[in-house]
C-alpha cells in the first residue's frame, strides 16, 4: 500500500474514532454503512466496468434476511449480519450469472429488472412485514456477551465492520485479480485473446460487490433495527449511483466521501421533502456534464497520485 | 354458464382485455424506447417520466385551458415532444462521443428531477381524469362486459404502433433513419442533416411516451409516480423482446400484456413478477432476445 493511501486510511480511522463525540452516532453509522454499500457498488462500476442498476436487491435482501435471523431466529447480531452476508452472495450469484450474458446497457437494464423482482417478493412474501418492512429488530449481544443496545457500544462494531470491509475491497483492487478485472473493463477482447475467461472474472467481482453491499446493508438493519421497503426499491439503486459518480467511480476513497456528501443531504434537508429528489437529479445531470471523473477523482487529477 | 379450466368466462376475459391494455401502454413505451435507443444509442430513462407527463398535460389542457381529450391527444405529444428536442440538444447531445452509461445516467438523473417537480406541485395522491364522453359506456359481447375506451386505447395503440412501423421499414424517412443508424458518416456524407434527424427522433420517441400518457389519463390516476413502476417493467419487455427489430418490440409489448393478464388469473401472486421470469428464461437460452440480433 502506497504511504499516501496508508496515511488517509488512518486518517479515515482516526475520524471514524471521534465521530460519534461530535456527531449523532447513529447518522455516523448511516454514513458509514452508505460508504461500504457505495464502495461495493464502485468495485463492480469503477473497476469492473460493469453498470449494476441494481443492487438494491444485495443491500435491501441482506437487511430483510439478517433483520428476520436476529428477531425471529434470535441469532445474535454478528451472525445475523453474517445470515444475511450469505443472502446476498446468493442472490448476486443466481442474477449475476444471468445479467453477465448481456453487456453495457442491456446489462443494466437486466439487473435493475431482476432488482425489481426482489422488490416484489419482499412486498409479498410473508416474512417481509408488506409495507411496514420488520420493525423493532432486536440489536442482541455481541458474540452473546456485550450489549448493541447503546449507540456507542455499536458505533464501534459498526466501525470495525465497515474499515475491514473497506480494506478487503482494497486488497482485492490491488490484487492481480483487480489488475485483470481492470484489463476487462479498458479492453475486453484483448484480455479473450490473452486467455483469460473473462466470463468467470466479471461474475466474481458480481457476486464479491454484491456480498459486500449485503454487508452493509445487514449491518444498517442492526443499526436502525428495521428492515423496510425504501432499501430493496430501485431509488435505492440509482442512489449509490449517485454517491459513486458524485465521489469519483474507479478511485478508491471517492465512493466513501460520495456516501458522505449524499447521506449529509438527505439528513439535512430531509424537511424539504421532494426537493431532495431533485437535489439528486441535478447532481445527477451536473456531475453526468460536467463532472465526470467526481470529486476525488478531480482531486487525484490535481496532485497527479490514484486516490 | 359454462367455465373455462374452472375459471368464470368473465373473469378470464376481463383479464386477458385487461392484459392487452397494459400491452397496448407496454408496446408504446417499449417502440419509444427502441427508436431513440436505434439512433442515439442512449437509453432514455426519461421514458417513464415523460409518459407520465403526457398525462400531466392532457391533464393541464383540461383544467387550465378547457382543452378536451381530443385535443389533448393531438396536442400533448408535440408539447411533450419539444421539451424532448430541448433536452437533447441541450444536454444529451453533448454525450454521444462518450460512453453509453453516461447516456443512462443523464437521463436517470432528468427523470428525477422531473418526478420531483410534478410530485411538489401536485403531491403522490391522484388527480382524476375522466372518460370523454363519445367513449363512456360499453358494449356486452354475451360473454364479457368491453368498455369502450378501454377498446379504444388498444386499438389506437395498434395503430399508431403499426404506422410508426410502417413508416420506418417502408418509406424513405425510414431509409434514412435505418441507414443513419448504421453509419451516419455515410448518411451525412449524402447530405442528410444527421444530426437534426437525431433530434426529430428522440423528439418523436418522446411524443410516442407522451401519447401514451394521454391514453393513459382516464384509465389510470394521473400521478406523478406512475411512470416509475411501467419503465422498470417496460426495460424487462426491452430485453425480452430485443432492441433489433420495431416489430418485435410491438409484439413483445402486446404478448407480454397478455401474459401477465393471464397470470393473474390463474396464479394472482406471480402477476408483478411474471415478466420477470420470463425475463430470466429468455436471458438463459437466447441472451440476445426474441427478436434481437446478438451485437
Amino acid at each position: 500500500m502506497p504511504a499516501l493511501h496508508m496515511w488517509i486510511f488512518a486518517g479515515l480511522l482516526l475520524i471514524g474514532l471521534a465521530a460519534p463525540y461530535v456527531l449523532y452516532p447513529v447518522f455516523v453509522m448511516k454514513v458509514l454503512c452508505f460508504a461500504l454499500f457505495a464502495c461495493a457498488f464502485n468495485l463492480l462500476l469503477g473497476f469492473g466496468g460493469l453498470l449494476s442498476f441494481g443492487h438494491a436487491a444485495y443491500f435491501g435482501g441482506a437487511s430483510y434476511v439478517s433483520a428476520h435471523a436476529a428477531k425471529v431466529w434470535g441469532l445474535t447480531p454478528e451472525l445475523a449480519i453474517l445470515t444475511g452476508t450469505l443472502a446476498a452472495a446468493g442472490l448476486g450469484l443466481a442474477i449475476g450469472s444471468l445479467a453477465i450474458r448481456r453487456q453495457g446497457i442491456y446489462f443494466a437494464m437486466v439487473t435493475l429488472a431482476f432488482a425489481q423482482m426482489v422488490f416484489f417478493f419482499s412486498i409479498q412474501a410473508p416474512f417481509t412485514g408488506g409495507e411496514d418492512g420488520i420493525q423493532s429488530v432486536p440489536r442482541g449481544h455481541l458474540f452473546g456477551l456485550i450489549p448493541m443496545a447503546p449507540d456507542r457500544n455499536l458505533y464501534f462494531f459498526v466501525l470495525a465492520v465497515v474499515f475491514i470491509g473497506l480494506l478487503v475491497i482494497y486488497r482485492i483492487i490491488h490484487s492481480p485479480f483487480g489488475q485483470v478485472l481492470k484489463g476487462i473493463r479498458d479492453n475486453e477482447p484483448r484480455m479473450i485473446s490473452l486467455g483469460y475467461r473473462t466470463r468467470r472474472y466479471k461474475l466474481a467481482v458480481f457476486v464479491l460487490s454484491a456480498t459486500l453491499a449485503g454487508v452493509a446493508g445487514a449491518t444498517k438493519a442492526i443499526v436502525f433495527q428495521l428492515a423496510s421497503l425504501t432499501d430493496v426499491y430501485w431509488t435505492m439503486s440509482g442512489e449509490v449511483v449517485l454517491m459513486t459518480l458524485l465521489g469519483g467511480m474507479g478511485t478508491v476513497f471517492g465512493p466513501i466521501l460520495g456516501a458522505a456528501v449524499i447521506v449529509t443531504m438527505q439528513n439535512y434537508l430531509a424537511t424539504f421533502g421532494d426537493w431532495v429528489t431533485i437535489g439528486q437529479g441535478i447532481i445527477f445531470v451536473v456531475a453526468v456534464m460536467l463532472f465526470r471523473e467526481g470529486i476525488v477523482g478531480v482531486l487525484a487529477r490535481l496532485i497527479r497520485r490514484p486516490l | 354458464m359454462f367455465e373455462l379450466l374452472g375459471i368464470p368466462p368473465q373473469a378470464l376475459f376481463g383479464q386477458l382485455l385487461l392484459g392487452l391494455i397494459n400491452g397496448s401502454f407496454y408496446a408504446l413505451l417499449s417502440l419509444g424506447l427502441a427508436i431513440i435507443f436505434g439512433l442515439l444509442n442512449i437509453i432514455n430513462f426519461t421514458h417513464g417520466a415523460q409518459y407520465m407527463m403526457g398525462a400531466f398535460v392532457a391533464w393541464m389542457l383540461l383544467n387550465y385551458a378547457g382543452i378536451p381529450y381530443w385535443g389533448a391527444l393531438l396536442l400533448v405529444p408535440v408539447i411533450v415532444g419539444i421539451t424532448g428536442v430541448v433536452l437533447e440538444r441541450l444536454l444529451i447531445s453533448r454525450l454521444y462521443h462518450l460512453d453509453h452509461l453516461y447516456g443512462l445516467l443523464l437521463t436517470f438523473g432528468l427523470a428525477l428531477i422531473i418526478t420531483g417537480v410534478f410530485r411538489n406541485q401536485y403531491g403522490i395522491s391522484g388527480l382524476p381524469y375522466a372518460i370523454p364522453g363519445q367513449l363512456s359506456g360499453g358494449q356486452n359481447l354475451g360473454f364479457m362486459f368491453l368498455p369502450n375506451y378501454r377498446g379504444w386505447v388498444v386499438v389506437a395503440s395498434l395503430v399508431v404502433c403499426l404506422g410508426t412501423w410502417f413508416v420506418i421499414e417502408k418509406t424513405r424517412l425510414g431509409a434514412y433513419l435505418r441507414a443513419a443508424t448504421e453509419n451516419p458518416t455515410m448518411v451525412g456524407a449524402f447530405g442528410i442533416n444527421v444530426p437534426r434527424l437525431i433530434t426529430l427522433t428522440y423528439g418523436f420517441g418522446v411524443g410516442l411516451a407522451a401519447f401514451a400518457g394521454v391514453l393513459a389519463a382516464p384509465i389510470y390516476s394521473v400521478n406523478p409516480n406512475m411512470g416509475a413502476d411501467v419503465i422498470i417493467v417496460v426495460f424487462a419487455v426491452v430485453v425480452i423482446g430485443g432492441m433489433g427489430s420495431i416489430l418485435g418490440s410491438i409484439l413483445t409489448g402486446f404478448g407480454l400484456g397478455l401474459v401477465e393478464g393471464l397470470t393473474r388469473v390463474f396464479y394472482p401472486e406471480g402477476s408483478a413478477v411474471v415478466i420477470f421470469v420470463i425475463m430470466a428464461i429468455v436471458l438463459l437460452v437466447k441472451p440476445a432476445g426474441l427478436f434481437g440480433r446478438e451485437a
